[in-house]
């Protein structure tokens, strides 16, 4: 048994393996967004690689630059199609189906026990499933899709132990940002965390993908919730029932350290400018007046994410020369939030609401930001010139403070704004 | 493997945004890439790292985002061996995986750009500053595939 990454990986690699060990494994899935599937054609292309080994577990996914905002864009979106088309890659998500990680936990194209590799770091993500889920660069991707495997190896792991209630307005973005704040940047490098503890039990889904996201933020590998009745519920709506491959925790399993955080005790956080460790409760930042408001990403984007801010948003509007951008985290979302009503109340407000995908978070489209500007976020990143001017400022907060902030123009903690919030979960 | 040069130094947290923002992504010419290296730091950055074969950075360098452009623009611009107090995980697999030499030293102590550093991977050992230092050495398995020039190489390698 042992922590959930040695039984993924011992699974991965056909034999029992420990932390530390380096190994082979064959990967149940690889993906690769748009930003870079240019470069993986192009890596494959150069090795002579003509078939693939295992197009049943790839996936394509056009999410960072969807619709294209440039002619190179376009052309690459082209290309990729037809790379699918020849190679009988399983899926490939269009322009507006959403954010690959997004799609992922939705749809179920990863379970718990598997092990998915995706050509982008937020594949974290993908533990809130009880998967084993880490960023590649290119060309290991171009590997995996020449030969299904890859080198790794398996990691230590962190337990956090999540213990009480979040209070009303406060969501596990804040919970990231304190960790952020605990730990800094390098807590996790190489190694796995697992979230334990009736904290994470009383969490949906969302709100673990949300955790799990920004586990990369603390240098981890991969993240991980134990599979328990949440994660069936989430499956069994997909038609996939729990079976002897869903990892279990192992009461004998090395630990090699525990943590343990009260969310009983925690405050609505900020994080930044420039530094995602730069983390202060949100009342003891001095900020300057927001030039943009940004709602979305595969940290924060989801229904549950949408709902919290169009309660604070209903009947109110953006404060003067403030502008708001909603990016839905995929098309479900979108829809989601349409037939609920939320849509109207993001346009009455003022709000800009854009097509499904990674938006304004990676600089790339849909709401840049210009010298000077200050930006709050719920996204998970706020280097310089991460959403455009280096000149400009990143805040990253939760949904609920992104909304506040869009109302007043300045950095808010949600619970000054009526009607208090329910917890998330 | 013995790898040796001046080195261009930056400093700690220098995340894969300022390494090569993305912006810049899907060129796949690493001389291409070069024109945009570090400038996230700064439109300075790649005439400096231009001038040098080593990169010498303090903490966490590469965080975040998994753009392997992080590490293959800086070898577009004739960096041949990265020395780092320490890595994020994503860039030290780019590093190997595209058969860019990387030396995690966390005693590395405090540099100016010019300074000549000389690592030996396979045996594990770091000169610089007058001084000799213990790091990690590289397994077999990833010795072998910064031998071939990168993972692809390798595979090419043995097809």
């Amino acid at each position: 048994m042992g922590t959930l990454a040695e039984q993924i990986l011992s699974r991965a690699a056909s034999r029992p393996v420990r932390a530390g060990e380096l190994v082979e494994v064959i990967a149940d899935r690889c993906f690769v967004p748009d930003d870079t599937i240019a470069l993986v054609m192009h890596h494959l292309k150069r090795a002579g690689i003509t078939r693939l080994a295992a197009p049943e577990r790839l996936g394509i996914f056009y999410d960072h630059f969807a619709p294209a905002e440039t002619v190179a864009s376009a052309t690459i979106h082209a290309a990729g199609r037809r790379f699918a088309t020849e190679q009988g890659i399983a899926h490939l998500f269009d322009v507006g189906d959403g954010i690959s990680h997004q799609i992922c936990v939705e749809k179920g194209l990863v379970r718990p026990g598997q092990l998915a590799f995706n050509a982008d770091s937020h594949t974290t993500t993908l533990g809130a499933a009880g998967c084993f889920g880490t960023g590649l660069g290119a060309t290991e991707t171009a590997y995996v899709w020449a030969t299904g495997l890859i080198w790794l190896r398996v990691p230590t792991t962190l337990r956090v132990i999540l213990e009480g209630r979040l209070a009303p307005g406060l969501d596990a973005k804040d919970v990231c940002l304190t960790l952020l704040r605990e730990l800094g940047t390098r807590a996790a490098v190489y190694r796995a965390i697992e979230y334990h503890g009736d904290g994470v039990a009383g969490l949906g889904m969302a709100a673990r993908m949300t955790l799990c996201n920004m586990a990369v933020e603390l240098g981890a590998k991969a993240a991980m919730v134990p599979p328990d009745a949440v994660t069936e519920a989430h499956f069994a709506v997909l038609g996939i029932a729990r079976d002897e491959s869903w990892p279990r925790i192992d009461p004998d399993a090395e630990y090699e350290r525990t943590l343990r955080l009260d969310l009983g005790s925690l405050e609505p956080m900020v994080a930044g400018p420039h530094a995602v460790n730069r983390v202060s409760p949100i009342n003891e930042v001095e900020a300057p007046r927001i030039d943009q408001a940004f709602l979305g990403t595969c940290t924060n984007g989801r229904i549950e994410d949408l709902r919290v801010a169009a309660r604070i948003l209903q009947g109110r509007r953006l404060a003067p020369g403030l502008r708001m951008i909603v990016t839905p985290a995929s098309r479900a979302v979108h829809l989601a939030a349409m037939e609920e009503g939320l849509m109207r109340i993001f346009l009455d407000a003022g709000c800009v609401v854009t097509t499904s995908g990674c938006g304004a978070c990676a600089g790339l489209h849909q709401g840049l930001l210009g010298e000077g500007e200050v930006c709050i976020s719920s996204g998970s990143r706020n280097a310089p010139g991460r959403m455009g001017s280096r000149d400009a400022a990143i805040y990253l907060a939760s949904p609920a403070t992104v909304a506040a902030s869009a109302v007043t123009g300045r950095l808010t903690d949600p619970r000054t704004l009526a009607p208090l919030l329910e917890t998330m979960t | 493997m013995i790898l040796s040069g001046t080195a261009v130094v930056i400093g700690d947290e220098v995340n894969s945004d300022l390494l090569y923002p993305a912006r810049h992504m899907g060129i796949p010419d690493p001389a291409m890439q070069a024109t945009h290296a570090l400038t996230g730091l700064g439109p300075e950055w790649p005439g400096r790292v231009a001038t040098h074969r080593v990169l010498v950075a303090g903490w966490n360098l590469g965080g975040g985002s998994a753009r392997e452009e992080a590490v293959t623009a800086l070898q577009g611009a004739g960096v041949r061996l990265v020395v780092a107090r320490s890595f994020s995980r994503l860039f030290f697999r780019n590093c190997i995986n595209n058969g860019l030499a990387a030396v995690a030293c966390e005693a590395l102590p405090a540099l100016d750009t010019g300074a000549t550093l000389t690592a030996d991977l396979a045996e594990g050992w770091l000169d610089c500053a007058g001084a000799r230092f213990a790091v990690p050495a590289l397994p077999d398995s990833l010795l072998e595939i910064l031998r071939h020039g990168g993972l692809l190489a390798q595979l090419r390698a043995a097809a």
